[in-house]
């Protein structure tokens, strides 16, 4: 297998992206608070970056790197109307638990 | 010389990331997100990615997560205040974790046999100069369309975040 510039073999940032976006999934399930879970949404965006860029420079290709600047974009948006609804969740039910929310569960 | 700056950048991004998950107080979390953030801006200067890893120290460290912590100071958010899941839940959520990651991993080592030869690539990928020109000449309709996302989300914030007129 071909090494990235400096010596690092490219499967250890495939496990290092893997192991972060577990981290991130673990939390979405472990946690109630609704705005620990956007974080750990926000920690699986940024795992799947690191690997974009990481393949960016493997190839040495700067699409990839574009894409990883949309994927902030989207990040940005998806936070700002994010922590909105939170704050609007809070203030309707005076709490940010998400077993609260279950009007919408099946 | 250079694997151990990314061993030491790999676990300090793992371990942040851990304790975001696992420390009871959000602040906490808060504040482990931004130094996993930075560790990842760390590998993004390794990977010859400069103006990446700027780029994604303000708007993660600078921007994002400074809304995070202003949202969760606002709502005054603590460790007392913090619900928990049951014990079984925990540990169902941690195997469900752990086993999305034995997944992902086994893809990756069959992947990793079929990857074979890649060309050769050039370290000035990451400049700015070189960035521009393809956000510029390749990506410039999704440049334009993502001003209006940002148009739409800020439009959305603000009338989600108003006062409720009965």
């Amino acid at each position: 297998m071909k090494e990235v510039v400096q010596g690092i073999p490219l499967n250890y940032y495939l496990a290092l992206s893997t192991v972060l976006f577990s981290i991130g999934v673990l939390g979405v399930l472990f946690r109630r608070n609704a705005i620990i879970i956007l974080m750990c949404v926000e920690l699986m965006l940024n795992s799947v970056n690191l690997l974009l860029v990481a393949f960016s420079a493997f190839h040495g290709d700067a699409k990839a790197q574009v894409f990883v600047f949309f994927i902030m974009i989207v990040a940005a948006a998806e936070v700002a109307v994010g922590l909105a609804l939170m704050v609007l969740i809070y203030r309707n039910i005076k709490s940010l638990d998400i077993d609260f929310l279950n009007k919408l569960k099946w | 010389m250079v694997l151990y700056i990314f061993y030491a950048l790999s676990v300090i991004a793992m371990a942040c990331a851990l304790l975001v998950v696992f420390s009871k107080n959000p602040i906490h979390s808060v504040l482990y997100l931004i130094l996993t953030f930075f560790a990842i801006a760390g590998h993004y200067v390794l990977l010859n990615a400069q103006f990446l890893a700027v780029v994604h120290i303000i708007v993660y460290a600078g921007a994002i997560m400074v809304l995070f912590l202003f949202v969760i100071m606002l709502l005054n958010l603590n460790a007392e205040t913090e619900p928990h899941k049951n014990t079984l839940t925990k540990i169902m959520a941690t195997i469900s974790g752990g086993l999305l990651m034995v997944t992902l991993a086994g893809a990756f080592r069959v992947l990793e046999k079929n990857l074979g030869q890649v060309t050769v690539q050039n370290s000035n990928v990451g400049t700015i100069e070189n960035l521009g020109k393809v956000l510029f000449n390749d990506f410039l309709l999704p440049f334009e369309i993502s001003s209006v996302l940002f148009l739409s989300a800020m439009i959305g914030a603000v009338i989600l975040g108003k006062k409720q007129l009965n």
